[in-house]
């Protein structure tokens, strides 16, 4: 569905069902440089077991209007704005890598709005390599190249996607490349390299969170992972063994069942 | 270490070669076995009632029946994917099924088509009898005449689509170009690329939006196994404008699905298998797709000698007293010569398509007696093969077709394989001593 945000379009899938004010809320934070598309093998489960779902493309992002945003702060005060937007006053959050950040800061600053946190490949500070980072800015396609190669784990690599036909590493390209790169990726890289609170903020989390960390993620590593969550007050950590850093579209069963009792503990959807 | 030396980090992404042996498998999920197994089996045991819905919905990934998706058959469909760089493919039962679902998924009655005239004889009754029963209508425009595309398209055309080398006569259609006359109008550009696999031409790189191909030919090479793919780029934009309401708008077979929003690159692929697949159901055997999968391993090692073979005969029949005209990409004089050079720089291919001096009835005489090279209505084995396309693959086509086609009675397709260059040039001496006196022959 389309709204509005600070006078920006903004593009948000809500997991193929209408969207139902009278379900509990559940948003869904892409990583660098990507797309609600990340999500579809969560989000639609969701959307069709009691939850609404906004899976949103961020400023600038997919089918958003608007610029891309340039720090996790600006991104962390845009999700509040769009919980404001949607007429909710409570919502469980749910990122991936960059949207990590974005969520961590998010619920520091909000904190009576936010209900659950779920992080997936996650950590406190995301610094980028400085090679990656200028290729992104210069908006060399290689940047998304690399990316692919050090985000995908062996199923990304050799195949063996959860939705037959599809091929992990070609498709998220694609997504990368769906905007100008300099504009998204190389945006979005600075805004991780800049962020420096995420350790600080992840100290003021006091609800229920959930970090899935993948033993092959070579762009958050685990050990990151679970240093942030050793942080966070009311932290579960469940590692995907064999996986990379997609861990949400590489297993995604394995993400769903474990997102999915988290999510329905600590936030029923018939709660509201 | 100075900047001009200094080299960025390079991707360490698999290559062909490899890809070709590994790709969209991972043995550690399938009992250690390092052949890829074949899933002989129509259906899949659900872990409940919930899980069996959510499949139903495309909630999640998975196989339900093997009609939609098998996994030996999903195996084959990532591997082809990744070797053209696509980001999804699905497999049918032949290549005229891939065709066949493909238009089904992009058009609706009153939908028209751009369509190339050089085709496989198969493809050109599909376009111009077949689909015109569904409410599909096509405007036919020669291959080299790129400007005649455009002139071609009208408000309801939703895509144009061609063989890159035209079957027999080797024409070449300037994929850039016309995929630039599509994307302006908004439309796709859907390239058959059998002739070329993906080792010789990777179509998405020149602006293709969706391959399609006969893995019955090189790709599986064997010549044992029907079996076709399509296979999507994901980078057409299908909500640019208001020409595919059925992958941008909510489909009612799925809840009010948006394959468009929901899958993006993916989108072309997931409606032909969860609409396409569901409703028409021209699966490929698990079997099949085990088959071509063994060929697949071999496809860069077969199409060099596919090519380099090619490349001896060219020069073979070329000077011979026999031929009256030869037509390959790699002749000089050939008109797409310079266009196949960059389609093409990993060889011109295998097809030939040569005239035989005396016409028909030493083309005929030729056929009927060379014993090495096979008389067949297939091309890509790794055997050589001949045919008459006048009186055997393009037989049920009128005179008057005939030429628009490009084709001669004189003319004889040339599949060349992989056999020892000497043993094919000697077989056809055989044949062309017989085409000198063709009446001797045919009395036999």
């Amino acid at each position: 569905m389309k709204f509005k945000v600070n006078g920006n379009e903004v593009f948000a899938s809500t997991g193929g069902r209408p969207f139902d004010k009278n379900k509990p809320l559940i948003i869904f934070v892409h990583g660098s440089g990507l797309t609600h598309m990340t999500w579809v093998l969560q989000t639609r489960y969701f959307a069709f077991h009691g939850y609404s779902v906004l899976a949103l493309d961020m400023p600038g992002h997919g089918l958003s209007g608007g610029k891309s945003l340039k720090s996790i702060e600006d991104m962390a005060d845009w999700i509040n704005s769009v919980i404001d937007a949607v007429g909710y006053k409570e919502a469980s959050l749910v990122g991936h890598s960059q949207g990590c950040l974005v969520t961590i800061e998010c619920t520091s600053r909000y904190p009576n709005k936010i209900k659950t946190l779920s992080l997936m490949g996650g950590a406190g500070a995301i610094p980028m390599n400085p090679e990656l980072l200028q290729l992104a800015e210069n908006n060399d396609p290689k940047a998304v190249d690399l990316m692919m190669d050090w985000a995908h784990g062996p199923a990304g690599h050799f195949g063996g996607h959860p939705v037959p036909g599809l091929y992990h590493i070609n498709t998220g390209g694609m997504l990368a490349k769906s905007r100008t790169i300099k504009d998204t990726l190389g945006v979005d890289f600075r805004a991780c390299d800049n962020y420096k609170n995420g350790f600080e903020a992840a100290k003021k989390i006091k609800i229920p969170t959930l970090s899935i960390l993948a033993t092959g993620d070579k762009m958050c590593p685990i050990k990151e992972g679970k240093k942030l969550a050793d942080l966070i007050e009311k932290s579960k950590v469940e590692i995907i063994d064999n996986c990379g850093h997609m861990m949400l579209l590489e297993e995604a069963d394995r993400v769903l069942k474990v997102l999915k009792d988290f999510i329905t503990n600590n936030y029923p959807s018939l709660s509201k | 270490m100075s900047d001009k030396t200094k080299k960025t980090t390079d991707p360490k992404t698999y290559k062909f070669d490899t890809l070709s042996l590994h790709a969209g498998y991972q043995p550690h999920k399938n009992a250690g076995s390092r052949q890829v197994p074949i899933y002989q089996t129509t259906s899949y045991l659900f872990d409940d009632v919930d899980h069996a819905a959510a499949l139903f919905n495309l909630e999640r990934g998975g196989h339900i029946y093997s009609r939609i998706s098998n996994p030996t058959v999903g195996v084959l469909e990532e591997r082809v994917a990744s070797l053209e760089g696509g980001t999804a493919a699905l497999a049918t039962s032949s290549g005229m099924s891939a065709i066949f679902l493909t238009v089904m998924t992009l058009c609706e009655a009153g939908d028209h088509l751009v369509v190339s005239s050089q085709l496989y004889g198969g493809t050109v009754n599909l376009f111009r009898l077949t689909l015109p029963k569904f409410g599909i209508k096509c405007t036919f425009v020669k291959p080299r005449d790129t400007e005649g595309f455009k002139k071609a398209i009208q408000k309801n055309t939703k895509g144009i689509f061609g063989e890159l080398v035209g079957n027999p006569g080797n024409e070449i259609m300037n994929m850039p170009e016309i995929a630039k006359i599509a994307h302006d109008a908004g439309i796709p550009l859907i390239i058959d690329a059998t002739y070329q696999t993906p080792y010789l031409c990777k179509p998405f790189e020149h602006g293709a939006d969706i391959v399609v191909h006969s893995l019955t030919k090189w790709m599986a090479g064997h010549g044992s196994s029907m079996a076709g793919i399509l296979v999507e780029g994901g980078n057409f934009d299908w909500m640019q404008n208001d020409k595919f309401p059925t992958m941008t708008k909510p489909y009612e077979g799925y809840h009010g699905l948006s394959f468009a929003e929901e899958f993006g690159p993916t989108a072309f692929t997931m409606k032909a298998r969860a609409e396409g697949m569901r409703d028409f159901g021209p699966c490929l055997s698990p079997q099949n797709a085990w088959n071509v999968l063994q060929g697949i391993e071999t496809l860069s090692v077969r199409m060099k000698k596919h090519c380099s073979n090619a490349e001896e005969m060219v020069k073979y029949l070329l000077g011979h007293e026999s031929v009256a005209w030869v037509s390959h990409p790699s002749v000089p004089d050939h008109p797409d010569h310079e266009l196949a050079k960059k389609l093409l720089p990993n060889g011109r291919g295998s097809m030939i398509a040569f005239g035989i001096k005396g016409g028909k009835d030493a083309g005929v005489a030729f056929i009927n007696n060379v014993k090495l090279a096979s008389h067949l209505a297939n091309v890509g084995d790794t055997r050589t093969l001949v045919i008459h396309p006048a009186s055997g693959t393009h037989s049920q086509m009128d005179e008057a077709t005939l030429k628009f086609a490009g084709l001669s009675h004189d003319m004889i397709r040339l599949s060349v394989g992989i056999e020892d260059i000497d043993d094919i040039k000697n077989d056809f001496e055989v044949g062309f001593r017989a085409a000198r006196k063709p009446r001797l022959v045919s009395n036999q």
